[in-house]
């Protein structure tokens, strides 16, 4: 067999199939001469070096330059990758056994942040120079203020469409007016507070759980170790605190929206003014339901914070990590949202409802 | 060897940078031969990795061009740039491996890219590569978080060599790695330039690292090249920067401890 020509990936690939059709025919041939190859790289070797059947030919005619390629070929031998052991029945029960552990590690975990922050801020009320006051403040201007636009949106839109769609209900058996009842209750007893929660915990929970991520990926929170500063104390506690301060402002923010957007639909559907509206509000709302949706707000945002927190923490420094966490963190921060918010229904079912 | 391998891989036409109101670089030709192992060196925030960057079209210069293997990097078709792309490796400080992704998979990410559909063909190749950077098969199925280094760098240059480059670009190829090992990458990089054949770029501050590998010397340094020659007559030069850079103590019983290591 007489060889010519490039013998190289970018030649060699796009006919593949075809070369090695013809390689394997001439494959018996018992001399080979590759003097005429003007260029010969390891794909192309290989491919050779596989129809002669990972030995050369008895008779083989190498320019000196070839050389290294074809030794480098008979180095590697018949290396092969580790073989993965199969997946077997005991497996998928040592798999179930892991998971249950990983839930246990992590509620250890969680407690030991719980702990921890207690223990910090014992030391914080006898030490108050330490208090990271500027930490607090620029994390309450990043998950309050800087909240507002989109939680107003949001809540304009839910506001508008709950109204539209009710109204539609209660015009077709002349009960109008219950639609403040409706808003008025529907929004800030509930739907005020879970709607600003899942907004927070999507917008400024990951934001959290990421960027303790990074700071772990590059070594951030080891410096910080280093000097001896708390990661808890300057890190965890601003954001936990600056979010149980910024979620009641945000739902009363965000529930005073939506009930905004229920009156101008309800104002252009049932011709109802707002003077009326706002008039009938208290009257249908007991003051104590905005006292449970706020008190809602502040539980949502430090359950939200803790949890970005807990899982910020635990981020390896890879990006596969960084990116399994955070998603992590918002998928159970908004579920441990809507479980508490059960609890918050059932424990509050003898407060704030007019009609029982 | 073909026409399109004789041409200068590396080629920068007046070239300038801007970062904000401060220039980097002012109007910098520089050609690089083939077969040579340039190292470029300066004192920091010269832009020896700015312009390495600039180079594989990473950044983009605020004057005048680079030109790879001829042609400007961002001319002719989409698959005619993939091409021109395919030609060039780059080793990266860090390594930068794809976490997600093993070290087979890693090594393998470029060939499969290519088009190499062949799965017994890919493995060999891999492990292939994997012996040309010295380490075996067990460590195929490692992810990248749980190897060391040194053994990143390595991976990382298999895979910057996977698809057979006439140009490779090493930024600070041995940051990071202690003495012993730093040594033996030198080694490795350079049995596989002689090798390969390969073109060579590499940014370093480390002059063991230079007098072992480089065959010729680009000084930067207030944003022009001040020479680019061999060793030997770079160290004639006479200039307050090569001065401080080459004629320290430190420096000379570093660029011994290199050259003894050829």
């Amino acid at each position: 067999m007489v060889l010519s020509g490039d013998w190289t990936l970018s030649v060699l690939n796009p006919r593949c199939v075809d070369i090695r059709r013809q390689l394997e025919a001439a494959s018996g041939a018992p001399a080979w001469d590759l003097a005429g190859v003007s260029r010969l790289d390891s794909f192309g070797a290989l491919l050779l070096w596989r129809a002669w059947g990972r030995r050369r030919p008895p008779q083989l005619v190498l320019p000196e330059a070839l050389e290294s390629v074809f030794n480098r070929l008979a180095d590697l031998g018949d290396a092969s990758l580790p073989v993965e052991p199969p997946y077997r029945f005991l497996d998928a029960t040592a798999h179930l056994g892991r998971l249950l552990l990983g839930l246990v590690r992590h509620l250890g975990h969680f407690v030991v942040l719980l702990g921890q922050l207690l223990l910090d801020l014992l030391y914080l009320l006898r030490n108050r120079e330490h208090w990271p006051l500027h930490e607090m403040s620029a994390n309450f201007y990043k998950v309050g203020v800087k909240a507002m636009p989109v939680t107003a949106l949001v809540g304009f839109l839910i506001g508008v469409v709950m109204s539209y769609l009710s109204a539609l209900q209660l015009r077709a058996f002349g009960a109008d007016t219950f639609i403040v009842n409706i808003l008025g209750l529907g929004i800030i007893r509930e739907l005020g507070p879970v709607l600003v929660s899942v907004l927070v915990a999507g917008r400024s929970g990951s934001a959290m759980t990421a960027q303790l991520g990074v700071m772990r990926v590059t070594e951030e929170i080891d410096a910080l170790t280093t000097m001896g500063v708390s990661r808890y104390v300057r890190l965890v506690l601003p954001k936990v605190v600056a979010l149980t301060l910024a979620m009641p402002l945000l739902t009363l923010w965000g529930s005073s929206v939506a009930i905004f957007g229920g009156m101008v639909s309800a104002n252009v559907q049932l011709d109802m003014s707002f003077d009326y509206f706002l008039n009938a509000l208290p009257r249908a709302v007991p003051a104590a339901n905005l006292v449970i949706g706020l008190a809602k707000g502040a539980v949502f945002g430090l359950l939200i914070a803790l949890v970005a927190c807990h899982f910020g923490l635990r981020v390896k420094p890879n990006t596969e990590s960084l990116s399994a966490n955070t998603t992590a963190s918002v998928v159970t921060s908004i579920t441990v949202v809507i479980l508490v918010d059960a609890v918050f229904a059932i424990l509050t079912r003898t407060i704030g409802l007019p009609y029982r | 060897m073909n026409a399109a391998t004789n041409k200068v891989p590396v080629e920068l036409k007046g070239l300038s940078t801007r970062f904000g109101a401060t220039w980097v670089h002012r109007n910098i030709d520089l050609a690089v031969p083939v077969g040579e192992v340039v190292a470029l060196v300066g004192g920091s925030g010269t832009g020896k990795t700015t312009l390495l960057r600039q180079m594989v079209g990473l950044l983009q210069p605020a004057e005048g061009e680079v030109r790879l293997f001829g042609e400007p990097l961002f001319a002719g078709s989409r698959a005619e740039q993939l091409a021109r792309r395919r030609r060039f490796g780059m080793l990266f400080q860090q390594g930068a491996l794809f976490s997600a992704l093993n070290v087979f998979a890693n090594v393998a990410f470029p060939l499969r890219e290519f088009g190499v559909r062949d799965e017994t063909m890919l493995r060999d190749l891999v492990l292939l590569k994997l012996a040309m950077v010295e380490l075996g098969p067990e460590v195929a199925l490692r992810m990248p978080a749980e190897l060391s280094g040194g053994m990143i760098k390595r991976v990382a240059l298999a895979r910057a060599l996977a698809l057979e480059p006439e140009l490779l670009l090493l930024d600070e190829p041995t940051a990071g790695l202690d003495p012993d090992r730093s040594a033996g990458f030198v080694r490795l990089i350079r049995a596989l330039q002689k090798a390969l054949g390969l073109t060579v770029i590499l940014v370093t501050h480390d002059l063991d690292t230079l007098a072992a590998l480089a065959t010729r010397v680009a000084v930067l340094s207030e944003g022009r090249i001040l020479a680019f020659a061999p060793l030997d007559e770079i160290m004639t030069v006479q200039d307050p920067f090569i001065e401080r850079f080459f004629h320290s103590e430190r420096s000379q019983a570093a660029l011994a401890r290199g050259r003894s290591e050829v």
